[in-house]
């Protein structure tokens, strides 16, 4: 039974291309295997750093195992308050894909539906809200970020802000990457709202709403899968580099951002391994990421399609 | 030993899933001064065998055995003997004259270029060589017009060019792939002609793919018939044409629309030799229960007057400069009678589409007013009576491969309307009005679990027909619906049609640029031309005696397939 689906998944066109592209194959292992882990953190790490009773200040600084006085019980060593760096890995790699998973779909629903609409309806609203995308992407999105949380900062009580702060990340991650959305799914609305099967149910008398949200989107949803996988990305980047410079999640839950922050002040005394290991990890969950991102998009473009 | 011997040629595309044998033991030849027709419905292996004569077929296909000579020299996958030949022995003239030109260079360095890489020329004989050569294919004023961009030429100035380009280099053997199949009557009147005049002057082979059978009867000598990329049947065409010996050949010439008379069905012959008479005249008895009977009352139903439109691009900021703007549409005025077929018969960019459009009201006219029964359609007070007038008005698309939604399934697809217009149904009466349709149209009730992209074409134009009857619609118009689709599919939709109208009563509109399709499916016509409205007639009185000087041009150009038994 499990084994004739998994063959008709294998002999479906997009299965075999991607048993075949074996970057696919390995990318793919190497996210799922960070996301499973990241999600049931409490199962696979070897302590809760977060928790006091775990946390002893005389195991500070251990080097990993395998330099001078490494201990077992710490494989990538600890950091200045004798964490355990994998387990502080495995907890902040969380934060990081919660805050980029959250921020990318909400840039995607707000972009989808700005492009959609803009794409569908044309004239002075189309004009407005292209105008708006071009002045956004002449802005980078980390400013853009920081502004939003500059801004944000004004307007909450300190009290209330570290509670606030993993929002107001995601709201200033998510509003610095809708242009992107509304561009792609504008140029596919075009294409297709001029097809047959469109003016079909113009003719029958369908709404407007009903016509983009239940006729067009489901036909453009490929070009939004690619952005959104290749933006997910970006925006664990984007979060790490806005928690590097301070202005991300609280110290209280540390995102990898944050431990790179911390262990860069250790870099030059010696303690290289607070902030290299951290950094390592980013480094893999992006690029897993992206270049499943371009797997899908060779994939999914029908123009560069091969047998 | 002829000029081009074909012998046994087998092509086969590998792909994953199967071995897909594109030629099959192809055998013909060709000599100098001969026409050769090889007709075929889409997927018969036409084009494959030409691209194989000039080594360009697509991977992963592959020619596996057989041999193609010319002039007794072996070509077939032989990539260094054919380089030397292609372009300077063998011209080619694609199908479409809009992509088969460099937009970015002019006319002059496109042929300069090729005459040169082939002949030793310097430049200024090859540039007097490019003018000799268009004045040839009959281009006017030629010393100005060989310094434009293919762009500033219509359709058939630059099939013209493509045509030049391909005799440039003086070859013996031109392949043409249907050469007009994007053009209108006129314009493929004169390309032929000046195919059929560079043969004989020439003394040119040539190889026409067409799946044309009226131009296929007045320009060849020989006829190859293919199917399943077998050749079923080759012969002189007149022979071939006039009396087909095996049942493919039979079918195709049974189906073509007979330009000189009215016929009331095309006979549509099964593989196994028989014929096929079956109709829907009793599948309709539940359908027409459930929409109670309606009586032909010949009075009139759709009023369309002085109807003008201008398209103009809505400028953010609007300009207060009139400018020359074209008129898609200029006061055409015609009246439509319950239960008649009215045609809308016009060349490309005649305002044929537009009209449907204005019906539809899928855009508004600039001036004028048309009229469903005593309805202003266009009225700005009318928008919600017109809610319930929208689905009386239905339209079939002319490409059944963008008009149904790839992501619903067939019952979806079906059901969408029957539910928009009949609020609170209940999922069972949906579920057998959706039966019933797709009975009507003649397709099994397992291909409603499907998806439309696992359908041909014409099984796609009968969901695109069920969808339209689904509103119990009053007036149906039909925008090219049998363009996309093979002569012998097309008849079995024009059988579909007129039976669906005698059995439901139906008001067709039908438009189309193919006057024997027209003549056999209407009872009136309306001649279009740039707008213009030339003549509204009956059909035979049409035919028979045209008033309007372009009708009469339209009618003396139209490829007949009866020619050859003159």
């Amino acid at each position: 039974m499990i084994s004739q689906v998994i063959n008709k998944i294998i002999n479906n066109d997009i299965g075999y291309s991607f048993v075949k592209s074996k970057i696919a194959v390995i990318s793919t292992i190497v996210f799922l295997t960070i996301l499973i882990c990241s999600t049931f953190a409490e199962l696979v790490a070897p302590y809760n750093p977060f928790d006091p009773v775990n946390v002893s200040l005389l195991d500070a600084f251990t080097p990993p195992v395998w330099a001078d006085g490494g201990s077992t019980n710490f494989v990538l060593g600890t950091d200045q308050q004798g964490r355990d760096m994998l387990s502080t890995i495995i907890y902040g790699s969380r934060i990081s894909l919660i805050v980029g998973f959250a921020s990318i779909l909400f840039a995607m629903l707000l972009g989808t539906f700005l492009g959609v609409t803009s794409g569908f309806f044309g004239g002075r609203y189309e004009i407005i809200v292209m105008r708006f995308t071009d002045v956004q992407l002449t802005i980078p999105s980390i400013l853009m970020a920081l502004l939003v949380d500059g801004i944000a900062r004004g307007f909450i009580s300190k009290s209330l802000h570290n509670d606030m702060a993993i929002y107001v990340l995601i709201f200033a991650i998510g509003i610095s990457e809708w242009p992107q959305f509304a561009r792609v799914t504008r140029a596919a609305t075009l294409v297709e709202k001029n097809k047959e099967y469109i003016l079909a149910s113009r003719i029958i008398g369908l709404s407007n709403f009903l016509i983009m949200f239940k006729h067009i989107l489901p036909n453009i949803l490929r070009p939004v899968l690619v952005i959104f996988t290749i933006g997910l990305a970006l925006a664990i980047i984007t979060e790490s580099t806005l928690s590097f410079l301070g202005v991300g999640v609280p110290p209280t839950t540390p995102s990898l951002g944050t431990l790179i922050r911390f262990g860069n002040d250790f870099l030059f005394s010696g303690e290289w391994w607070i902030t290299f290991f951290p950094a390592v990890f980013l480094v893999v969950l992006a690029l897993s990421i992206n270049l499943l991102g371009d797997w899908m998009r060779d994939t999914l473009n029908p123009k560069l399609k091969t047998r | 030993m002829s000029f081009l011997e074909i012998n046994n040629l087998d092509i086969q595309y590998k792909t994953r899933k199967e071995t897909i044998n594109a030629s099959r033991d192809v055998t013909f030849n060709l000599e100098r001064g001969e026409i050769l027709g090889i007709v075929g419905e889409s997927g018969s292996g036409k084009s494959t065998v030409a691209n194989a004569i000039i080594n360009l077929i697509d991977k992963p296909g592959k020619i596996t055995n057989g041999s193609i000579k010319l002039d007794n020299i072996e070509c077939c996958n032989n990539e260094k003997v054919i380089q030397t030949i292609r372009g300077k022995k063998i011209g080619f003239v694609f199908q479409d004259p809009q992509t088969s030109l460099n937009p970015l260079f002019k006319i002059k360095d496109q042929l300069i270029e090729t005459i040169q890489t082939h002949l030793k020329l310097n430049y200024y004989d090859a540039k007097k060589r490019s003018i000799e050569l268009l004045q040839e294919v009959g281009i006017e004023n030629v010393e100005q017009r060989i310094n434009e961009y293919p762009h500033q030429f219509s359709g058939g100035m630059r099939q013209r060019v493509v045509i030049a380009l391909a005799l440039c280099c003086e070859p013996d053997l031109i392949i043409a792939d249907e050469p007009t199949t994007s053009l209108d009557v006129s314009i493929q009147f004169q390309i032929l002609k000046l195919l059929k005049d560079l043969t004989i002057q020439r003394n040119l082979g040539v190889i026409l793919i067409t799946h044309d059978m009226g131009v296929i009867a007045e320009t060849t000598n020989r006829v190859v018939v293919m199917r399943y990329g077998k050749i079923v049947e080759q012969g002189n065409t007149a022979d071939v044409l006039s009396n087909p010996q095996s049942n493919e050949c039979k079918s195709l010439v049974m189906s073509v629309p007979p330009t000189n008379k009215k016929i009331e069905r095309f006979k549509l012959i099964s593989p196994e030799g028989g014929e096929i008479t079956n109709n829907s005249s009793n599948l309709t008895n539940s359908i027409i229960q459930n929409w109670a009977v309606r009586e032909i009352s010949n009075e009139k139903l759709l009023d369309f007057k002085n109807i003008t439109k201008i398209f103009d691009e809505q400028m953010f900021i609007r300009s207060k400069k009139e400018i020359n703007k074209l008129k898609a549409l200029n006061n055409v005025s015609f009246q439509i009678f319950e239960g008649e077929s009215f045609g809308l018969v016009g060349e490309s960019g005649s305002g044929k589409s537009t009209i449907a459009k204005i019906i539809t009201s899928l855009i508004k006219p600039t001036s004028g007013e048309v009229f469903f029964e005593d309805l202003s359609l266009h009225n700005p007070k009318n928008i919600k009576i017109k809610n319930k007038y929208r689905g009386q008005i239905q339209m079939i698309f002319q490409d059944p491969y963008s008009s149904l939604n790839p992501r619903f399934k067939v019952k979806d697809i079906i059901a969408e309307p029957i539910k928009f217009f009949q609020k609170g149904i209940d999922n069972k009466t949906v579920q057998k009005n959706v039966n019933d349709l797709i009975d009507i149209v003649g397709m099994s009730r397992q291909s409603l679990e499907r998806y439309p992209h696992e359908f041909s074409g014409g099984q796609r134009q009968r969901i695109s027909i069920a969808r339209a009857l689904a509103t119990r619609p009053r007036l149906l118009i039909c925008d090219e619906p049998t363009s996309a689709l093979d002569v012998s599919i097309q008849a079995q939709i024009l059988n579909l049609l007129k039976d669906l109208q005698e059995e439901l009563n139906l008001t067709i509109l039908f438009i189309s640029h193919d006057l024997p399709v027209v003549r056999q499916m209407c009872d009136r016509i309306a001649v279009l031309k740039n707008g213009n409205l030339c003549e509204v007639e009956k059909t035979e009185n049409l035919f028979n005696n045209p008033n309007h000087q372009y009708t009469k041009e339209l009618i003396s150009l139209m490829p007949k397939i009866e020619s050859i038994y003159s």
